[in-house]
């Protein structure tokens, strides 16, 4: 979640900062002692990132060209995890299906959350109202996926008695193949919905509101102006917003775990399931890193398609 | 800065006429809008009309809105207060559960994580923002560079790491990653103090106070909105966290409540699950992170904002 809170001055690029620059200059030789304390500054997060971070990162890579079983060290075997992922049918079906799930959860969740917060903007700045809709956002994915877990279940969650009220069949939502992962997908697009509004709140927030007076003027209706000025000068923001949330959405794992384990059959192992199956259930740690690897690069390679195609580095407003 | 820039209020906008006569469109959106916060409530609802339930009346009453059979022997019993006799009676498993322990591992796991997370980003962030020294900006685009690396990537490598040191099933072990720094908090925090005056540090240097004194005494009290605001976010994430400590902290005495309410969950008796105790323990496992929101929900919610992007 923190990801992708961004503070909202973005200050000098990464590089050397210019109030650095010139602070530089202007102690000039008090610069030199500033080692030390820097040091000590910056050194345990520094441990952090090299340990926790880079490390694993590199050994990540190494793992997949072994076998490695955790019990014993790891044995080096070329490109072999590589090639017989590609002809592991469980692997295509993982992939697949995460797939499936992306573009269910990111659909839907992409047009509610537009739309509540067109709603937001236009309609009521409620305090309330955003905070009762961000209030699934919360809560943990376990407590979320149990709720509706028992509000899906078949025999006497209220959901399957609200069908059966209005005269429909009940659905086996985590039982049956068809329904498993379009029903996971709306959970969490439950979950998210308010969140992506928000973001997408503070985007509109952005867009001067005498764009919206002249329109209106010349006689623009809300519907009309949304078109033409509200979804154009909200594309980056839209573009950076999808980017992140497709990245989540692949990762995909919480609510699988508890609910419905990667069944029925394998209707519902997403990537990172078989992943953590593969490593800890069948304790094979150089296949699932291989595994790894090929998400990290389908995820790289998606955000920046994204990014391209939704030119998000560039702004309609000026 | 995160805070986002108070919204223009929009009924100053000239578009006064249909507040009086109501059109299709707005009241349209009305509907739309209270339909969402309806399904988004509701389930919240839910899981309390549910623990008060009496597991074994949940059948014949599933059309009632109200608790069946109203009773707090649900939270008895996950709490581990009740005896065996009565949670199979009120249609528990009788297994033993005890969601105080979880309780306190959550707490003991996310408030270390949060203290040492925010406390080390923040050093860093200062070395990063304010101290002149070689290497500095290579070192920094390596830490953002790290945002871009997916958990899952680390995470295999790391579970082998904790595991080498020994330290499965220990509390250290649980919080040990994320512990000294997060990317993402020392970008946060080296925004802000880049904002911080210069003017006020060199004071009180020159008054004699050393580099560390400056930092405590001087550059986190100044941002402490920004602070507090980050660590409540890295709480939350903290809280809310599954995959992680699944990997590393499954047995009992350091199984945190997300960890726990999973393994609950698989106990349950097929065909015939505690529903009633399940939602007790979501409850329990939400409750404090829903008081942490009503009291600094504000907060929160402005927190979240993308006018970073230009």
């Amino acid at each position: 979640m923190s990801t992708t809170v961004t503070p909202s001055r973005p200050g000098p690029a990464p590089g050397l900062p210019r109030a650095g620059r010139t602070a530089q200059r202007r102690r000039g030789q008090r610069s030199r002692s500033d080692l030390l304390p820097a040091l000590l500054f910056v050194g345990p997060a520094t441990i952090g990132f090299l340990v926790f971070y880079v490390w694993p990162a590199l050994r990540g890579v190494y793992y997949s060209f072994t076998d490695f079983s955790v019990l014993s060290p790891p044995t080096w075997v070329g490109t072999e995890n590589y090639q017989d992922l590609i002809q592991d049918e469980l692997v295509w079906n993982a992939f697949g299906v995460t797939a499936q799930y992306v573009l269910i959860n990111i659909g839907a969740q992409t047009v509610l959350s537009l739309g509540l917060a067109v709603l937001m903007h236009r309609l009521t700045t409620s305090m309330a109202v955003r905070g009762a809709l961000l209030l699934p956002f919360l809560v943990a994915n376990v407590v979320v996926a149990l709720t509706w877990f028992w509000m899906l279940d078949y025999q006497i969650g209220i959901v399957n008695g609200g069908l059966d009220w209005l005269g429909m069949d009940r659905i086996a939502f985590f039982g049956d193949s068809q329904w498993a992962i379009p029903t996971i997908a709306m959970i969490n697009v439950w979950r998210h919905m308010g969140y992506t509004a928000l973001l997408i709140f503070a985007g509109l927030q952005t867009i001067p509101t005498h764009l919206y007076e002249a329109a209106s003027l010349d006689g623009s209706g809300e519907v009309r102006s949304f078109f033409t000025i509200t979804l154009p000068l909200l594309r980056p923001v839209l573009a950076m917003v999808l980017v992140i949330t497709v990245t989540g959405s692949f990762q995909i794992f919480d609510t699988v775990a508890v609910t419905t384990a990667g069944g029925p059959v394998n209707a519902t192992r997403v990537v990172y399931y078989y992943i953590y199956e593969l490593a800890f259930v069948r304790f094979d740690f150089g296949y699932a890193s291989a595994i790894s690897v090929v998400l990290f690069l389908v995820l790289a390679s998606v955000a920046f398609a994204q990014i391209k195609l939704l030119r998000a580095g560039e702004s309609d407003l000026s | 800065m995160a805070v986002l820039p108070v919204a223009a209020d929009p009924t100053t906008v000239p578009r006064r006429r249909r507040l009086r006569r109501p059109s299709l469109g707005r009241t349209a959106a009305w509907v739309f809008m209270i339909a969402s916060l309806l399904a988004t409530l509701f389930p919240f609802y839910w899981m309390l009309r549910t623990a008060l339930s009496n597991t074994r009346s949940l059948a014949s009453n599933a059309d009632s809105f109200l608790p069946a059979d109203i009773t707090l022997g649900a939270f008895e019993r996950v709490l581990g207060l009740s005896t065996q006799a009565e949670a199979i009676a009120q249609g528990g498993s009788g297994a033993s559960v005890n969601f105080w322990l979880y309780l306190k591992n959550s707490l003991i796991v996310a408030t270390t994580t949060t203290v040492g997370q925010v406390f080390f980003c923040a050093m860093a962030a200062y070395a990063f923002a304010r101290l002149t020294w070689p290497g500095r900006d290579k070192l920094f685009f390596a830490f953002i560079t790290a945002l871009m690396i997916p958990p899952i990537f680390t995470t295999l490598p790391n579970f082998v790491l904790i595991k080498d040191l020994g330290l499965l099933n220990t509390y250290l072990g649980i919080v040990l990653p994320g512990l000294l720094m997060t990317p993402f908090a020392v970008f946060f925090l080296r925004q802000f103090f880049l904002g911080i005056p210069r003017e006020i540090e060199e004071a009180a240097m020159i008054d004699g106070a050393g580099r560390f004194r400056v930092f405590l005494t001087i550059i986190l009290p100044m941002s402490s909105a920004p602070i507090s605001t980050l660590a409540l976010l890295t709480y939350i994430t903290s809280w809310n966290d599954y995959f992680w400590p699944l990997l590393v902290g499954k047995e009992e005495s350091v199984r945190v409540l997300t960890v726990a309410l999973g393994i609950f969950r698989s106990q349950t008796p097929q065909g015939s699950p505690d529903w009633a105790g399940l939602m007790a323990a979501t409850l329990i496992a939400a409750l404090p992170i829903l008081i942490l929101y009503l009291v600094l929900g504000r907060k929160i919610i402005n927190s979240i904002g993308f006018s970073g992007i230009k």
